[in-house]
């Protein structure tokens, strides 16, 4: 053994690399940088329209826009990081409202005890349809695109039975002048809070808890977890349930502050969610992803589209850039993944990846 | 002294093939035994049927004496055997202290510990100990196992086992698609296991390897233990003979 082969080299040299810091790891994660474009799209816009753009009530307006989406999102993440997707959260936000309304219209008056059981009856509804979907993808394996395009249908069917096709306007007022368009102080409109109380306690529990730890490592390598121990299968059933638990809160948000069920109005509900996930840095393939990141992934569709109306841009403008995103936000993380399975945490940035010839630092590092 | 594991006449057929055909096999505390044999052997069953992965037709199995049943993973896990798989069985985009104690995780006490929030500081504190402990390579404890070099992450594999093993851990071909250092390094852990008092088994192709580092080398061929040789008085050529069929001990017996 007098020559080392090539790869013998380059392994030694990863091995004695050396850790990165604290700093080296927030710039290089992809809810940072997306957080970066984000600041630059509203210094943007700020230049560009000062007056309209950067007033508290345009920006509560913003952040009202995010809101549902938001609630929505921190389930849908949950899911993506397992490697699966839920098409079905915007059906399941209407049949959620409409057996909402319907429970609330059965029981009559405008009162607080009403409201309450309409809350309930929509977040058990939305529960019901997560769970149903836990159960076929885990249990009788059949793909999450398939078994939520399934439950897109059935769900926005059965809101439509229901219904007879009619959307309903029977929202009481107290729901309607609280959560729909209160504001604490005067200023934070509460839907706004109950989102970011659902943002918190989601990151919370993705970040600190085992049941977060569970859902990256079902997402990164199901085998693994299941070789130690982990009930992988319950876990999935688990994290659809609380996306259909999401989309069922997101429904009864909706009926407050839209006092309608929308049935017409959600079909792009699941997709704008997914784009906000995956733009937010969160991987489709699974075990990577952030609540952070999803905020504020779902905040640049928001933010262009504002903009773009305050500019007198034409508003289809804010589908088009929002679909370059997208995909390069998946271009992004297809890198990262290369680089990661390479064996070579070197390339974590867009930026690096364009910076430096592709053998520059192998050399460097023999 | 008691085998820390013994098994005694295995048989595992799969339709007409024999996989297992009497198969023994024995371990003592603090001893590195190799099994080697030519493909199709019997060598990733009788592993398989050991660590609970498989179950056997027939045939007696033993920890320190005492007939036992070893009919899942969770059981092979209680009598503190644990196996590390080919394809590592880590988790890429968790760190090693998350891989560590995934499925063991430490918990916090109290309410929050009820509510699911994890000791973080515990976990990394004691991985980074036994790391230590083991001499293995890792310096970076919070970047994901995935990004690492293919040694590290098999170190981390084998420290893991050795970490929840109180009695045997099995390594499947711990040092295929490893380079020189890498395999050096995995080489040392495995001695430092073994001189902690657990038994490791060590299943590899690489004759050189299993010289080196095993105590024992225990020969399968056609499903049966056909010859059992102290590594210090063994060649790469009695060896292959054995594997072969070329030379055969225990058959006559």
């Amino acid at each position: 053994m007098t020559t080392a082969t090539e790869p013998d080299r380059d392994a030694a040299a990863v091995d004695e690399e050396k850790p990165k810091s604290t700093l080296q790891r927030l710039v290089g994660a992809q809810a940072f940088q997306i957080l970066g474009v984000l600041l630059i799209l509203i210094v943007l816009f700020s230049i560009a329209e000062p007056d309209a753009f950067l007033s508290i009530n345009n920006f509560r307006n913003v952040v009202v826009n995010v809101s549902i989406l938001a609630i929505i999102g921190v389930g849908m993440t949950f899911v993506i990081i397992t490697g699966g997707i839920d098409l079905s959260v915007g059906s399941v936000l209407v049949f959620s409202g409409v057996v909402a309304a319907k429970t609330m219209e059965a029981l009559g008056g405008q009162g607080v005890g009403v409201s309450i059981v309409g809350a309930l009856a929509a977040c058990g509804s939305g529960t019901l349809w997560g769970l149903f979907n836990g159960v076929v993808v885990a249990r009788l394996k059949v793909p999450p695109l398939i078994v939520t395009l399934g439950t897109l249908g059935m769900a926005l069917g059965a809101a439509q039975i229901l219904t007879g096709g009619i959307d309903l306007r029977g929202a009481p007022t107290v729901l309607t002048d609280t959560i729909g368009f209160g504001r604490l102080f005067g200023q934070i409109p509460y839907l706004s809070l109950i989102a970011l109380a659902v943002i918190v306690i989601g990151a919370v529990i993705l970040h600190r808890t085992r049941f977060g730890r569970y859902t990256y490592a079902v997402g990164s390598n199901d085998e693994a977890a299941r070789r130690v121990g982990v009930r992988a299968d319950r876990h999935l059933i688990l994290v659809y349930t609380l996306a259909g638990f999401c989309a069922g809160l997101a429904g009864i948000l909706n009926l407050a502050f839209f006092s309608s069920t929308t049935i017409a109005g959600q079909s792009n509900t699941a997709l704008n969610v997914i784009a906000g996930v995956v733009i937010g840095g969160t991987s489709l393939f699974g075990g990577i992803g952030t609540i952070a990141g999803t905020v504020i992934g779902l905040f640049i569709p928001a933010v262009l589209q504002n903009g773009f109306v305050i500019m007198g841009v034409q508003p289809f403008w804010q589908q088009v850039v929002v679909g370059a995103f997208l995909i390069a936000a998946v271009y992004v993380d297809q890198v990262r993944r290369a680089a990661a399975s390479r064996g070579a945490s070197t390339r974590r940035s867009l930026f690096s990846r364009f910076s430096r010839p592709q053998g520059a630092r192998r050399k460097e590092a023999q | 002294m008691t085998a820390a594991l013994e098994a005694r006449g295995l048989r595992r057929e799969f339709g007409h093939v024999r996989a297992l055909d009497g198969a023994d096999f024995d371990i003592e505390p603090g001893e590195v035994v190799a099994l080697i044999g030519d493909n199709g052997a019997g060598k990733s069953t009788l592993v398989k049927a050991l660590s609970g992965s498989l179950a056997i037709d027939s045939g007696e199995l033993y920890s320190d004496g005492k007939r036992v049943t070893i009919d899942s993973p969770a059981a092979a896990r209680a009598l503190g055997i644990e196996t590390v798989y080919q394809d590592l069985a880590l988790a890429p985009h968790l760190d090693p202290v998350q891989n560590m104690y995934l499925g063991r995780e430490v918990m916090r006490s109290g309410l929050l510990g009820k509510l699911g929030f994890m000791d973080h500081a515990e976990m990394k504190e004691k991985t980074q100990r036994a790391f230590a402990d083991l001499g293995a390579t890792v310096r970076d404890f919070t970047a994901p196992v995935g990004a690492m070099s293919g040694g590290q992450r098999q170190q981390i594999a084998v420290a893991r086992a050795a970490a929840w093993a109180s009695r045997v851990i099995f390594l499947d071909e711990p040092t295929a698609a490893l380079g020189v250092v890498q395999t050096r390094n995995v080489l040392d852990l495995i001695r430092r296991v073994r001189d902690r008092g657990i038994a490791v088994v060590l299943i590899s192709h690489s004759m050189p390897h299993v010289i080196e580092v095993a105590d024992r080398i225990q020969v399968l061929r056609l499903g049966r233990r056909v010859a059992t040789y102290d590594a210090k008085q063994t060649s790469m050529e009695e060896l292959v003979g054995a594997m072969t069929g070329a030379i055969s001990q225990e058959e006559a017996a």
